[in-house]
């Protein structure tokens, strides 16, 4: 698997970085071998990022020793890193569209001659580096004309041809298909042939088995686990992600007690092409129903054909058993159906008006245009909500984009909760709020449900899902793949479950 | 102090500047006469003029606010207006002796078309805004180039001029010894406060354009509120034809509200809107309007020749779009606060600026009461409450129940009475 090169190409240690009082990277760690593809996971915010910025210096380390062949370095900028032989390839494609192959490839660093730019060499220049890649291309063809898949080669040409000996591939696939990551592989496995190391990083478990030897696996900035991939299991490397602090707390008690459930939502066959495969829901009242899976899996998806927001291409919705057409979030929000959407920023809060306009907002779009809620009627519901969630705020007409991020959310839960809904949809309700505050959050939700509204809870925190929900289903692959009551499973079963096929073959072993 | 935080003060002090010179200038401008049973005076003559701009920039406000843009609402004027000429138009016909005009329409039905046209192209506008998906610029491109063809089409070419007296009441009549226009301006300022306070359409348009993903998750009818706001505008551009229209007797095609789209932009963001949508304030576009006429009025009354007048104009919006950032602002007055402050002080200096997090740093460092006072302010102003609760305690203070502003004046009033620094 390894190299025989004693000495890794790369060797962070130690690792510390902090934004203003937010810790973003603790004692970070990690190696890479010469000729070694190595995959670095974890879910949103595990400090990944962070780690790539520190090491290609974006951002300087607080803390910490890196070291590149053995030699300490502390690159003050991506020039520097690139200097360094630490080539990088973004998500997006940082190239230009409308300049040739060849001068993407060789810009900043032209063949001159005589003064003048020596085309000729440029051209051979490129083939060059094109060529070790078995990439075959038109030098003086513009970039634009070239696929996204193909573009991303030429960014990796680019890169790999100034001598790098660490190439850094931050979600490489994210938009490419099938075949695109196939050849973006085959560009892999030759480049680590050749010497390279790659770091690679990623969400798609197929993906990091497919070509890593090592995984470094990430979690609230800090580095939870170094494998080789044979040795890991896809279910140890979930758990390893989601963490697991599973304190045998009395779950079921926590939860909210179930009111005897009446149908009131039934969903058959609703997909949307690129989305979502069609599924199945039933919807309670009474219940919290979780949608679980990581990154990518559907979830959300799935919550916003419920709400409208996207418009369903196949399959029907039935409320209280009369057939439902959700053109739009409106007809939803007519429906008595509310939606929180997981972008608080772009799709929540409208951060120039003030909470109480925020607050209103849904009722009085419910109400139409004429039904207009009086000053006080306004200040009162806002004064109530503020009160019942616990707000925090100088008053009622404090812009909302003044409030803390947990305050945001709460406001826009309101908001919904003025329209005194059936059926309340939560996207990671309680994403990027502290502690105190989603408990709180949960709490009164939960309240709520108890009174005969329906919920639909989706977190990435699976314990947060296991601990709220009385049915959960499981969604991978844009499918649904399970659907279970809570109180037949456990964290590690759910991680199953998410994690896919090969669990229950480890469960037999 | 805080009455220079309203996006108002900076164009209400230049509207003010510009009339005190006139005064200076011109010892009579203030005078006001009764005529005649009619008010007359330079600044009536102002208000008078500015009737269509500020009619426009209020129809403008609104469009302004969700984001968009009407660039044709100057053709929409001349289209309103050839509407009504030619329909007023008729024949003049001899009528004991005298010459009479008898107009082919009656006049109630001539404005009722010439405002249905004017809609009809605002609806146009909003159709190619919200349903088709054109950006604003680009969909009222469209009609602001076509519109002038439009209107000439409709006056065959012609400048119409109109004979019949009753329809220069709109323009030039008085009511109650004020022009016209300046009752119709009014009018529709109250009309459109109403409904910006009264019903729910200045929430749902300032959320809109405020974020347009959190209005439409919202339940807000996006499409529908857009083709409105559009065709209101186009409304509010028909209003102006028929005032200047009657104003000038006639219809011109060509030149009726030239560039007068541009002027009412400039009108709406010297009130104080944003380009970039949501908030909005009527009487601020109201005060751009006449911070237009009003320097019109003067360029020409000091003779200056009216080609200079263009020039005058783009100066005057430069300063004020100047002093209406808030950063130059901040340059152009202290950057730090004066030398020698108690830290109290230094730190209310910095949160009347809005850098709280240097007046927080301040009071952080000082532990007597007076800083314990701020500091308990700060965390007021933050909405953290419970820790602004604390500081009121250590700077045994009650803790403070009135406006933030209130609240400010009374800390700084104490801080000044007691230390002499």
């Amino acid at each position: 698997m390894m190299s025989t090169a004693t000495e890794p190409v790369l060797d962070l240690i130690g690792i510390g970085k902090s934004f203003v009082g937010v810790t973003a990277l603790q004692d970070a760690r990690l190696r890479l071998w010469p000729g070694e593809v190595h995959a670095l996971m974890g879910q949103n915010g595990a400090g990944k990022s962070t780690l790539i910025k520190v090491l290609t210096g974006v951002h300087p380390a607080d803390s910490g020793t890196m070291r590149l062949a053995g030699r300490e370095i502390r690159p003050e900028s991506p020039q520097a890193a690139q200097a360094l032989g630490i080539a990088t390839v973004y998500q997006e494609v940082n190239l230009c569209p409308n300049l040739s192959v060849a001068e993407n490839i060789l810009a900043g660093r032209m063949p001159r001659r005589w003064g003048w730019i020596d085309w000729r060499a440029v051209r051979r220049l490129a083939l060059a580096s094109l060529e070790p890649l078995q990439i075959e291309l038109d030098p003086d063809r513009t970039l634009g004309e070239y696929p996204v898949a193909v573009q991303q080669m030429v960014a990796i040409a680019r890169a790999v041809s100034q001598d790098a000996r660490l190439l850094i591939l931050d979600e490489p696939t994210s938009s490419l298909d099938e075949a695109e990551t196939e050849r973006l592989f085959t560009v892999m496995r030759r480049l680590k042939a050749r010497g390279v190391a790659i770091l690679f990083v990623t969400h798609f478990l197929e993906q990091a088995y497919a070509m890593a030897d090592r995984i470094t696996v990430m979690r609230n900035g800090r580095v939870v686990g170094e494998h080789p991939s044979a040795e890991l299991s896809r279910l140890q490397l979930v758990s390893l992600m989601v963490g697991r602090t599973l304190e045998a707390a009395d779950l079921a008690g926590a939860r909210a007690p179930k009111a005897q459930p009446r149908a009131l939502m039934q969903a058959s066959g609703l997909g949307r092409r690129g989305s979502l495969q069609p599924l199945d829901l039933t919807i309670n009242s009474g219940e919290v129903l979780g949608l679980a899976g990581l990154l990518g899996s559907g979830r959300t998806e799935a919550a916003r054909l419920l709400f409208g927001a996207d418009r369903a291409d196949s399959g029907e919705i039935r409320l209280d058993d009369a057939p439902l057409r959700l053109h739009s979030p409106r007809d939803a929000l007519n429906a008595g159906i509310a939606f929180c959407p997981e972008e608080r920023k772009t799709e929540g809060i409208v951060a120039e008006l003030s909470v109480r306009e925020n607050i209103v907002l849904a009722l009085q779009a419910r109400r139409g245009v004429f039904r207009h809620l009086g000053a006080r009627e306004q200040r009162e519901l806002a004064e109530r909500y503020i009160a019942a969630l616990g707000i925090k705020t100088a008053d009622a007409e404090t812009p909302i984009g003044q409030l803390s991020g947990g305050n945001q959310q709460k406001a826009i839960i309101a908001r919904w909760l003025a329209t005194q809904p059936r059926l309340l949809i939560l996207d990671e309700p309680t994403r990027g709020i502290d502690v105190a505050a989603k408990q709180e959050i949960m709490e009164r939700v939960l309240a709520l449900c108890g009174e005969g509204l329906a919920i639909v809870f989706i977190s990435a925190e699976l314990e947060e899902v296991l601990h709220t929900s009385h049915r959960i289903v499981v969604l991978r692959d844009r499918r649904k793949v399970a659907e279970l009551p809570a109180e037949t499973l456990d964290e590690a079963g759910l991680l199953r479950i998410i994690a896919g096929h090969d669990a229950a073959t480890e469960q037999a072993a | 102090m805080r009455l220079t935080k309203s996006p108002q003060f900076w164009p209400a002090l230049v509207l003010l500047l510009l009339l005190v010179a006139n005064g200076v200038l011109n010892p009579q401008f203030f005078a006001l006469t009764w005529r005649d049973g009619h008010l007359y005076g330079a600044l009536i003559d102002i208000l008078n003029r500015a009737a269509p701009l500020m009619t426009v920039a209020l129809g403008m406000t609104v469009v302004i606010a969700t984001r968009g843009i009407d660039i044709s609402v100057g053709a929409v004027v001349a289209i309103a207006a050839a509407v009504a000429a030619s329909l007023i138009g008729g024949k003049l016909v001899i009528v004991d002796g005298q010459q009479v005009h008898a107009p082919s329409v009656a006049m109630p039905l001539a404005l009722l078309a010439a405002l249905a046209a004017a809609a009809l192209c605002g609806l146009f506008n909003g159709l190619l805004v919200a349903s088709v998906g054109i950006q604003p610029i680009i969909a009222t491109l469209i009609l602001m180039v076509a519109g002038r063809g439009i209107a000439q089409l409709i006056t065959g070419g012609q400048i119409i001029t109109i004979y019949h007296p009753p329809y220069f009441f709109i323009g030039a009549g008085h009511l109650l010894g004020l022009p016209f226009a300046l009752w119709l301006v009014a009018a529709l300022l109250a009309l459109m406060a109403w409904l910006k306070h009264r019903t729910a359409l200045g929430l749902f348009i300032q959320a809109s354009g405020g974020n347009p993903a959190a209005a439409r998750l919202s339940g807000i009818n996006a499409r529908g509120l857009l083709i409105a706001v559009y065709a209101f505008c186009g409304l509010t551009a028909g209003i102006a034809g028929l005032m200047i229209s009657s104003n000038v007797k006639s219809a011109d095609g060509n030149n009726a509200g030239q560039l007068l789209e541009l002027d009412a932009i400039l009108a709406v963001t010297l009130g104080g809107t944003s380009l970039l949508g949501g908030r909005f304030s009527l009487r601020g576009s109201v005060l751009g309007a006449l911070i237009i006429q009003t320097l019109t009025s003067t360029i020409y009354s000091l003779g200056v020749p009216p080609e200079v007048n263009l020039v005058f104009k783009a100066a005057l919006i430069f300063v004020v779009m100047l002093l209406q950032s808030a950063d130059f602002r901040a340059s152009l007055t202290d950057t730090a606060p004066a030398s020698g402050l108690e830290p109290p002080l230094m730190a209310l200096w910095w949160a009347a600026k809005g850098d709280w997090d240097q007046a927080h740093k301040i009071v952080q460092d000082e532990s007597d009461a007076k800083a314990a006072w701020v500091h308990a302010y700060l965390h007021r102003v933050e909405g953290d409450l419970g820790n602004a609760g604390y500081w009121y305690r250590q700077a045994g203070q009650p803790v403070a129940k009135d406006s933030l502003e209130a609240e400010w004046e009374r800390i700084v009033s104490a801080l000044l009475g007691s230390g002499k620094t």
